[in-house]
């Protein structure tokens, strides 16, 4: 147990743990610091100089991210020397921003012009000095947009510290200092969009669509659908003042319909047919002993990063589809058929945790008969964003269900948002694949043994007497150890994000251990009230299945997919 | 009697800018839990002006491997880094390793070219050696508990190597080197006592200006302004003096080389100096001046920067202003 200590803050007694740092602390007790480079996820840096306070017996005025609470401190955040500081900081800061508020989603929510608002800061003084700076596109998924960035490295660390990819370094020194892709050839951008997830401003984002979509919206001639990911319906509401893990899944629904979405529809009903296909190719692969172990692909920063680092890998990942392209696949195919629409009229938008969905959506060997099962992928944030800026008062909104057949999921759908959720999900119904005609099974629907924010999580589990090797890896900067002893599993899940989709790049930011913790609870819990508990047990999902077992040829263009090797 | 104590008496401090108690500084690093120590000798001399520790390591290289050896004892030090200066690594290798000779745990350490100003500073230095970027780190932890490799390091300039192995010796005389230049007859390296103020040391070294003058005291970047007034104190710091002639320099050029110096070391981490240095030197370029803002950003510099470079970037400006600015006719500047 850390030691309770006593310190001031602006004469305020407070009580707190030894070893804190001012700017949490002050936070817990409800006492406003300004800060823009400081994350929860890494140690403090110190750089934007915007956190200042006065401590008594310091010369200068310190950043309280940096400064660790000892007894009898005594700190001062608002005196005239902070603000004057603080204040022209901010003013030097702002000058590093070439604002494009006009298209910026930030602007509903920027923490520039929050700062600039609050403080009443002249933000003219100087010119902008970054206007000649550079863009840096990666794949249609995140941008790097060096007119906007304010320095802080925030996206360096998530590259660096957080995923272990070290994409982005620092270039040069000084006011010449610049944030920039590698030039190794031996290291790639995977797209997972953590830089943007921790961006304070913009700088580090996906790369928009939402514009795209604005205009589709406006076609009256097409049929316009939306898909949502499991994940989002316990963050959206994040966004609009809600707490994290707050289930939003019936404001989502009319929010689409009131942009002009047609159908709306729930990516869950694609996690439960990916989860079949899944569970039957694993135990297929187990009896013949072929491309063990078998890796998840779900989550496409995870297979463009066995493409590039580890092709030696792509026979192991699933041929099976992820929940998104199944979903797609499916409404333009069964469903086209279904309501006598041509797949060309049909425009899929999906709105995902994820930047890298964007990259999953433009893959070539994807297309089914010429189209996109995904036209265009929208992050949360450019959801929320696009919900705004139509004035749609989302949490208010007359509740509405998502519009069938692909209303119905099972519980193992919703944790498909979680890291060890896909796993959990492929387990249930293999087990279930594996006992049929059995007459005595042991029932196992929770695998709680690969849930949780562990990095990595490794148990065996035995279903109907085969012995499975498993193995979980939580974040992509924990999977260095796991290749090295590869051979040791029969069955890996990689989700490249922190804590799975709830963590993902196209969050709501902030997007916090703390909140990564709330928002999975939320997937848990929500799971455990459904009665429908496996895929297996989604009479609608089998119904397609079975609908499209009738077309092999068409069967295998929507379920399964194949990889490119990109080393 | 042991080291430690020799060191105190003879009341070492630190001969790289800050005088910190030398005997302190080891105390802290002795005391320091860790597998293997390190000492770091820092020959960096980035200050422009100064020249001393290129002159102790060019006549006293024996007394500085000697300092440094009794460090490494003292601390059971694994390993040692001469950190030079890339220009004095050229020049000193073959001597400083004919020192060294078959003490192989002592190594040269060239400091990247570029690396600049603050890779003397001692996180910066740290940083340096681990083929890290040239930047200082967040200070606690300090060297003496966490520093090269996250091991206890005893980081000292050359002079104060130098003068623990004379301390040792039994031949401190409580002296310090001087380096004197700009306009004046005499440039050079002095060894003088330390207590002499800035006055003397000129006068000894027949160097005071016979012409309107100011000095600036303690490094040619981050030294303090002095008029003829203020020069009945030691000088501080590095102990370097510069004379300027108030008729010869123009005082906008002074202000903006001073800036300028500081904009182009600045390493880029923290919004106050990458961006204040920046934002001064485009005001003071400018035909009118704000002084307001001007002044602002100087204050701004000295009491929210991230490390000693952002800290000490607004003395000389400041003290110009204040000290010497006053002697000149104010039309010159606006």
């Amino acid at each position: 147990m850390p030691k309770k200590i006593k310190i001031k803050i602006n004469n305020k007694e407070i009580i707190c743990e030894q070893g804190d740092n001012i700017y949490k602390v002050a936070k817990k007790n409800g006492i406003y610091i300004p800060g823009l480079c400081s994350h929860p996820d890494f140690p403090a840096k110190g750089n934007c100089r915007i956190c200042l306070v006065e401590i008594k017996g310091f010369k200068n005025l310190a950043t309280s991210c940096t400064i660790k609470a000892e007894d009898g401190l005594e700190i001062k955040t608002d005196t005239e020397r902070v603000k004057k500081a603080r204040n022209l900081n901010i003013e030097l800061i702002f000058a590093e921003h070439i604002e494009k508020c006009a298209t910026c989603i930030w602007r509903v929510k920027c923490p520039l012009l929050e700062l600039a608002d609050r403080y009443k800061i002249v933000i003219s003084r100087f010119k902008d000095r970054k206007g000649n700076r550079k863009t840096y596109k990666f794949a249609n998924a995140v941008e790097l947009d060096g007119t906007q960035c304010i320095d802080c490295r925030n996206c360096i660390d998530a590259c660096s510290k957080i995923q272990k990819i070290n994409y982005l370094e620092l270039k040069g020194k000084g006011i010449s200092q610049e944030i920039v892709p590698v030039k190794d050839k031996n290291t790639d951008c995977i797209y997972c969009g953590q830089c943007a997830v921790h961006c304070p401003v913009g700088s580090a984002q996906e790369q928009a669509d939402w514009d795209k979509v604005e205009r589709i919206l406006l076609d009256k001639k097409k049929i316009k659908v939306a898909l949502f990911a499991p994940s989002i319906r316990v963050s959206i509401g994040e966004e609009f003042g809600f707490e994290p893990g707050k289930v939003m899944t019936e404001q989502i629904v009319p929010s689409l319909k009131a942009l002009g979405f047609n159908y709306v529809f729930d990516v869950n009903f694609g996690a439960d047919a990916t989860t079949m296909v899944e569970a039957e190719e694993l135990l297929k692969r187990v009896k013949n002993k072929k491309n063990l172990p078998m890796l998840t692909s779900c989550c496409p920063a995870w297979v463009k990063y066995v493409e590039f680092y580890h092709p030696e890998l792509i026979p192991n990942l699933t041929t099976a589809r992820s929940p998104q392209i199944h979903s797609g696949g499916i409404v333009k195919t069964y469903w086209a058929e279904m309501m006598k629409i041509r797949p060309q009229n049909i425009i899929i938008v999906s709105i995902m945790p994820c930047t890298a969905k964007k990259f999953e959506s433009a893959r070539k060997e994807l297309k089914i008969n010429g189209l996109f099962p995904v036209d265009y992928v929208l992050t949360v944030r450019e959801l929320a964003w696009m919900i705004k800026k139509n004035r749609i008062n989302f949490g208010k909104l007359k509740p509405a269900a998502v519009d069938n057949p692909f209303g119905k999921h099972s519980g193992a759908a919703l944790i498909y948002g979680a890291s060890g959720g896909v796993m959990e999900s492929a387990l249930r119904s293999a087990r279930h694949l594996a006992c049929r005609g059995k007459k005595i099974c042991p029932v196992k629907i929770d695998f709680k043994e690969v849930r949780g924010l562990e990095g990595v999580k490794e148990t065996t589990v035995s279903i109907n007497n085969i012995k499975l090797r498993l193995a979980v890896v939580n974040c992509i900067g924990n999977i260095g150890p796991i290749i090295e002893k590869i051979k040791n599993y029969d069955y890996i899940e990689v989700m490249a994000c922190p804590g799975g989709c709830i963590g993902g790049g196209g969050q709501p930011m902030p997007t916090t251990g703390e909140i990564r913790k709330k928002r999975m609870e939320a997937l848990y819990k929500a799971d455990k009230g459904f009665k429908m508990r496996g895929a297996h047990e989604n009479e609608n999902v089998l119904e397609v299945l079975k609908w499209l077992k009738k077309k092999p040829e068409l069967e295998h263009k929507v379920l399964h997919t194949k990889y490119v090797n990109r080393k | 009697m042991d080291i430690l104590t020799k060191i105190k008496e003879a009341g070492l401090v630190g001969r790289g800018g800050a005088s910190f108690p030398t005997w302190r500084k080891w105390a802290m690093v002795k005391d320091a839990l860790g597998e293997k120590k390190y000492v770091v000798c820092n020959a960096s001399e980035g200050e422009p002006g100064v020249k001393k520790d290129k002159y102790i390591l060019e006549n006293y290289p024996e007394q500085v491997i000697d300092g440094i050896q009794r460090a490494m004892e003292f601390l059971l030090a694994e390993r040692a880094f001469i950190y030079l200066n890339p220009d004095y690594f050229k020049e000193l290798k073959p001597k400083l390793e004919k020192f060294i000779g078959n003490a192989k745990y002592i190594e040269l350490f060239k400091k990247p070219h570029g690396s600049g100003y603050i890779g003397g500073e001692e996180t910066g230095c740290i940083n340096t050696i681990e083929g890290e970027r040239t930047e200082p780190r967040l200070r606690p932890p300090f060297p003496t508990t966490n520093g090269l490799w996250g091991y206890p390091t005893l980081i000292n300039n050359v002079e104060t190597f130098y003068n623990v192995s004379i301390v040792v010796a039994g031949k401190y005389k409580k002296n310090r080197f001087y380096t004197i230049d700009g306009d004046c007859l005499w440039e050079g390296v002095y060894e003088l006592p330390e207590n002499y103020t800035i006055e003397r040391i000129l006068k000894e070294t027949r160097n005071y200006p016979d012409f309107s003058f100011f000095v600036q005291a303690g490094g040619a970047a981050s030294g303090e302004i002095l008029n003829s007034d203020g020069l009945k104190k030691p000088a501080s710091g590095v102990g370097s003096i510069r004379i300027y002639s108030l008729e010869k320099h123009n005082p906008k050029d002074l202000i903006l080389n001073w800036l300028n110096f500081f904009q182009r070391q600045s390493c880029g981490q923290c919004t106050t100096c990458r961006e204040g240095t920046y934002r001064l030197v485009e005001e003071i370029k400018k035909n009118k001046l704000d002084w307001e803002l001007i002044n602002d950003l100087l204050a701004n510099l000295e009491d929210s920067s991230f490390c000693a470079l952002g800290y000490s970037a607004p003395i000389a400006v400041s003290s110009f202003l204040k000290n010497a600015l006053p002697l000149i006719s104010k039309n010159r500047i606006v």
